[in-house]
C-alpha cells in the first residue's frame, strides 16, 4: 500500500460519518501520523452524499490527495462513486447488508446484525480500520470514550466486538510505521485554529450571523468564551454583527466577525464604518462558491477582488490569506495586532476547504503570541481630546470612552480633528491624505510570500491561501521527475509589495498562478499591482479543493509537462 | 455636582424652530438629573437630522451608520456595562433602516437607553414618508399619499415586553428630561419615542397638533400592568398619551455574561494557563 494512503469515509448526512472521521483522524495523530482531512458534504441534514477523507502518512504531508486507499462505506452509493478512484490493492469496509458491485477489490463486509446495532456501523468500522492499520485498541477505546462520553457504553460493546472480527478476517495490513513523533501533536481545522489564534492574540468580543463555512470560528469561540473571558454574540444579522463589533471595538475591547461572502456582502458598510471611524476590525471571510447562495459548502477563492474591494470610498485595509492551519493560528492574532495598530479593518480569507481541513500540528502556544492591547497612548488629563489628531504616520492616538475623563468622538461623516462632523473640504482633503498615510505601516508590515525550492526554477507556482499544500506537493512530485519547479505562496494578498517578490518571478521560467476561481483573480491582481503578467493559469471552480493531482493534469493538458 | 454647562453649547445645524431643541434641552437635563458627567456616558447615533445631536453636547460619540445606532451601542456596552449608553436617532433610522435591530435590542433587552427623535418624517434627506409617517400623508416621495400602514412602535416595544416603553413631547421639557432620566435609570432596555415636530417637512404634525393631543398618563396609571399598557400604546388620535407606558425588570442582557462582572473588556488578559488547558485536551 501507498505510504500515505487515504481513507474515504462516505454515506449520507445523519449516518454519523464525522464520529469516524473524527475520531480516526484523532486516533492517527495520537499515534504519531500526519494527517490531512478533506471534508466534502452536501448542504443538507439528512441525505445526500457526504465524504470525510483522511490523509494520512509517517512523512509530513500538506495536500489532499484523489486516489483511495481505505473506503469505508455507508451505503451502496458510496463505493460507485468512489470505486474509480480507489488504488488495485485498495479495501473496501462496508456493512453485509450493503448492495454494490465492488470489482476486484478486498471487501470486508461487517456482519454488522451480529457486532451490535445497525446504527453503529460508523464505530465498527472505526475498530476495522484501525485493526487494518495496526493501531493500538486501547487507544481507540481511550479516545472514543472522550469523543462520544455519552453514548460510550453502547459503542464499546460495538468497538469490542468489531475488533475481534478484525483479528479473524485475516486481511492483509498496511506496513504503515508513525513517524514516531515523540511530541505529541495536536489536531484541529483551519478554523478551530483562527479561533484559538485569535483568542491567543487577545481576542474580548465577537458577534456573527451563522453561514457555512465560518460559522465554526464562533462555535469554537463559544466553546472557550466563558473560561477565557470572552463575550460572543450571535446577532440579528450581519450588519448587526459587524457594527457591534465595531462598537465593542471602540469600546477597547479587541473585536472579530466571521461569515462567508454572501454575509461578507451585507458587511461592507461595517467596513467603510470602521476605516472612516478608525476602528480596528478583523473579518474572516471562508469563502464558497458563488455568486448568491451558490455552492454552500463548497470551496472556491472567488472572493478576493469583492474583499479587496468591499466597504464605500477609499481606506487603507490588509488582506490575509493562510495556506495551513498553523498560519490561521498565527494571523488571526497577528490581524487584530495590526487591525488595532492600524486603527481600521484586517480581513482574512480562508475557504471551506482549509476551514473543515483537520490536520497534525504542534499544540499551539499562547506564550509565543504578544496579545494586543488596545492603544491608550494618550494621557487622560482634562481637555479636548482629538481622536483624529493629523499625525505624520497617519496614525492619531487613541483614547478608550470609559477609561479616563477625555471625550472621545468618532464619526462616520468626515470629520474635524477632534471628530466632529464637518464639512470644510480643506479638513476633508487633510483627512483623506491622513487615512491613507497609513498605508506605509501596512506596506512595511506586510508580509513577504514564501518562497519554497531552488533558486531561479524553470517553473514556479503561484498561489495564495488554502492552496499551499496542492501546489507545495506538485512542486515536489515534478522536482522528483527532475524538473526545476518551486512554489511562491501569498498569505497576505493586499497590499501587495512588489520589490518583495518580483525579482523572483522575474527570474523564473514559467509562472504558473494556482487559484480557486474561474478568472484568475490573484493574477489579475498581480499583473494590475506590480505589472507582472503570468504566463500559465490554473483555476478550478468546480466547488472542489485544488489537488497535486489536479495541478499536474492542468500542466500536461497545457502540454507544460508530459 | 455635574451641571447643564458642562454639556457644552454648540452651533447646530437644524433649522429655527426644530422640535429637536428641546429634546437637546430635556438630554442635557435628564444627565444633570441622573448624576452623570460627560465622560461617563457614550451616545451612538446613526445618520439623520436627529443623529446630528451628540455632536451637540459633550459627551463620548460615536456617530455611525444610518440605521445602525442599535448593535454599536450593544456592542459597546458589552464591552463596557460600565459607560451609559444612549443611542439617539430619527424615526427612519431607528424603525425603519433599523428595524431589525429595534426587534433584537428589545429581546436582549439590553441596558442601553434609546431616544428617538420622531418626527414622522424623513428630516435629512428632505422630507419623503418614514415608517410612523400616517396613512395619506403626501411628500414629493409619495405623491399619492403613503399607502402604507404607520408603524407603531410603542405597542410593538410592550408586545414584545420590552424593559422600559415611553412617550415624550418635545414641546413637554420637563416632563421630557423626567422620562429621558427615567430611561437612563432603567438597568434593562428603554426606548424613548419623542414626538417631534419638523418644521420644515412635516406640517400635519406640527407643535399645535400635539399640544392638543398630548396627555400625560394619569398619576394611578400602573407601567408594570402589561395589557392596560398595550391598551394605551394603542391610543393614538384626539388624545395621545404620554409618560411610562410600560416597564418590567428583567435581567439586563449584559447582566447575564459573568465575565461583565469584572469590569470593561478590555482590562481582561489573555489566561495563558487556561488556554494551555484547552490545547492539551486537543491534543
Ligand atoms: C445606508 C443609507 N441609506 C440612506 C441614507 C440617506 N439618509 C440619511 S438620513 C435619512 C433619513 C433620516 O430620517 P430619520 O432617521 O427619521 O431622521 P431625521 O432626519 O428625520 O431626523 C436617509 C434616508 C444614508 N445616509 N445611508
Ligand atoms: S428638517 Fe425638520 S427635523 Fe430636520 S432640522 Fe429641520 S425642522 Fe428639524
Ligand atoms: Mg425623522
Amino acid at each position: 500500500m501507498d505510504s500515505s494512503p487515504t481513507i474515504l469515509i462516505g454515506g449520507a448526512a445523519g449516518q454519523g460519518l464525522l464520529t469516524v472521521g473524527q475520531l480516526l483522524s484523532r486516533v492517527l495523530v495520537r499515534s504519531g501520523f500526519h494527517i490531512v482531512v478533506t471534508q466534502d458534504y452536501m448542504s443538507r441534514i439528512r441525505g445526500g452524499h457526504n465524504t470525510f477523507s483522511i490523509r494520512m502518512s509517517s512523512a509530513p504531508i500538506v495536500a489532499p490527495r484523489e486516489t483511495v486507499n481505505i473506503l469505508i462505506a455507508f451505503d451502496g452509493e458510496s463505493v460507485r462513486k468512489h470505486l474509480s478512484h480507489m488504488t488495485n490493492d485498495g479495501i473496501i469496509v462496508m456493512a453485509d447488508n450493503v448492495q454494490a458491485e465492488t470489482g476486484n477489490h478486498t471487501c470486508l463486509r461487517i456482519p454488522v446484525a451480529t457486532l451490535g446495532k445497525p446504527a453503529m456501523f460508523n464505530i465498527m468500522a472505526a475498530a476495522i480500520v484501525a485493526t487494518l492499520l495496526d493501531l493500538d485498541d486501547g487507544l481507540v477505546d481511550k479516545t472514543m470514550r472522550e469523543e462520544l462520553p455519552d453514548s460510550f457504553d453502547e459503542a464499546a460493546a460495538a468497538l469490542q466486538a468489531a475488533f475481534s472480527w478484525a483479528r479473524n478476517t485475516g486481511v492483509s495490513r498496511p506496513s504503515l510505521r508513525p513517524a514516531g513523533v515523540s511530541a505529541p501533536r495536536m489536531m484541529v481545522n483551519g478554523n478551530e485554529a483562527l479561533a484559538l489564534g485569535a483568542i491567543a492574540g487577545g481576542l474580548r468580543f465577537a458577534a456573527f450571523y451563522p453561514m457555512t463555512p465560518g460559522t465554526s470560528v464562533m462555535l469554537t469561540l463559544l466553546a472557550h468564551a466563558d473560561r477565557m473571558g470572552l463575550v460572543v454574540e450571535q446577532a440579528e444579522d450581519e450588519i448587526a454583527a459587524v457594527t457591534m463589533a465595531i462598537g465593542a471595538s471602540f469600546t477597547g475591547a479587541p473585536s472579530l466577525v466571521s461569515t462567508s461572502g454572501g454575509g461578507f456582502a451585507l458587511m461592507g458598510e461595517g467596513v467603510s464604518l470602521a476605516g472612516m471611524t478608525e476602528t480596528p476590525l478583523v473579518v474572516i471571510i471562508a469563502q464558497r462558491p458563488g455568486p448568491a447562495t451558490g455552492l454552500p459548502t463548497r470551496t472556491e477563492q472567488a472572493d478576493l477582488e469583492f474583499v479587496l474591494h468591499a466597504g464605500h470610498g477609499e481606506f487603507p485595509r490588509a488582506i490575509l490569506a493562510p495556506g495551513s492551519p498553523e498560519q490561521c493560528f498565527e494571523l488571526a492574532a497577528h490581524a487584530l495586532d495590526l487591525a488595532e495598530r492600524t486603527q481600521g479593518p484586517v480581513l482574512i480569507l480562508t475557504d471551506q476547504f482549509l476551514a473543515d481541513s483537520y490536520r497534525d500540528v504542534a499544540p499551539f502556544r499562547a506564550e509565543t503570541i504578544t496579545p494586543v492591547y488596545p492603544l491608550e497612548l494618550t494621557p487622560h488629563d482634562e481637555g479636548v481630546y482629538a481622536r483624529y489628531a493629523l499625525t505624520d504616520t497617519g496614525i492619531s492616538p487613541r483614547a478608550l470612552p470609559g477609561s479616563g475623563k477625555k471625550l472621545v468622538v468618532a464619526d462616520s461623516d468626515e470629520h474635524t480633528e477632534d471628530g466632529h462632523i464637518t464639512e470644510d473640504l480643506t479638513i476633508r482633503t487633510k483627512m483623506v491624505e491622513k487615512r491613507l498615510r497609513k498605508m506605509e505601516l501596512l506596506r512595511n508590515e506586510c508580509i513577504r510570500p514564501a518562497f519554497i525550492g531552488a533558486d531561479n526554477p524553470d517553473l514556479l507556482f503561484v498561489c495564495w491561501g488554502s492552496v499551499l499544500g496542492a501546489v507545495t506537493e506538485a512542486a515536489e512530485e515534478l522536482s522528483a521527475q527532475g524538473i526545476k519547479a518551486a512554489s511562491l505562496h501569498f498569505s497576505q494578498v493586499w497590499p501587495l509589495v512588489a520589490e518583495s517578490f518580483l525579482p523572483l518571478l522575474e527570474r523564473s521560467g514559467a509562472v504558473v498562478v494556482v487559484e480557486g476561481n474561474a478568472t484568475g483573480q490573484f493574477a489579475r491582481l498581480l499583473r494590475r499591482e506590480c505589472g507582472f503578467m503570468a504566463q500559465v493559469r490554473i483555476n478550478r471552480y468546480d466547488g472542489l479543493p485544488i489537488t497535486p493531482e489536479f495541478i499536474l493534469r492542468q500542466l500536461a493538458e497545457k502540454e507544460l509537462i508530459s | 455636582m455635574v451641571s447643564e454647562e458642562e454639556f457644552g453649547r454648540y452651533e447646530t445645524a437644524w433649522c429655527p424652530g426644530c422640535g429637536n431643541f428641546s429634546i437637546l434641552k430635556a438630554m442635557k437635563k435628564a444627565l444633570v438629573m441622573s448624576g452623570l458627567a460627560p465622560y461617563e456616558v457614550l451616545f451612538v447615533s446613526g445618520i439623520g437630522q436627529a443623529a446630528k445631536a451628540p455632536h451637540y453636547l459633550n459627551a463620548h460619540v460615536f456617530n455611525g451608520l444610518h440605521g445602525r445606532a442599535l448593535p454599536v451601542a450593544t456592542g459597546a456596552k458589552l464591552a463596557n456595562p460600565r459607560l451609559a449608553v444612549i443611542a439617539e436617532s430619527g424615526d427612519g433610522c431607528t424603525y425603519g433602516e433599523g428595524g431589525n435591530h429595534f426587534l433584537a435590542a428589545i429581546r436582549r433587552n439590553i441596558n442601553v437607553t434609546l431616544i428617538v427623535h420622531d418626527n414622522q418624517v424623513y428630516g435629512l434627506t428632505k422630507g419623503q414618508a418614514s415608517p410612523t409617517s400616517e396613512e395619506g400623508f403626501v411628500t414629493k416621495a409619495q405623491p399619492h399619499g403613503v399607502l402604507s400602514a404607520p408603524f407603531n412602535p410603542l405597542a410593538v416595544a410592550v408586545t414584545m415586553r420590552a424593559g422600559f416603553v415611553a412617550r415624550g413631547f418635545s414641546g413637554a421639557v420637563e416632563e421630557l428630561a423626567t422620562l429621558i432620566s427615567l430611561a437612563i435609570a432603567h438597568p434593562g432596555f428603554a426606548l424613548v419615542d419623542v414626538l417631534q415636530p419638523c418644521v420644515s417637512f412635516n406640517k400635519v404634525n406640527t407643535f399645535s397638533w400635539y399640544r392638543k393631543r398630548c396627555a400625560t398618563l394619569p398619576p394611578d396609571y400602573d407601567p408594570t400592568d402589561w395589557e392596560a399598557a398595550l391598551h394605551t400604546a394603542l391610543e393614538w388620535g384626539e388624545k395621545i398619551p404620554t409618560g411610562v407606558l410600560y416597564r418590567n425588570d428583567r435581567p439586563s442582557f449584559e447582566s447575564r455574561f459573568p465575565v461583565l462582572d469584572k469590569g470593561p473588556l478590555t482590562n481582561v488578559r489573555v489566561d495563558r494557563e487556561s488556554y494551555g488547558e484547552i490545547i492539551a485536551a486537543m491534543t
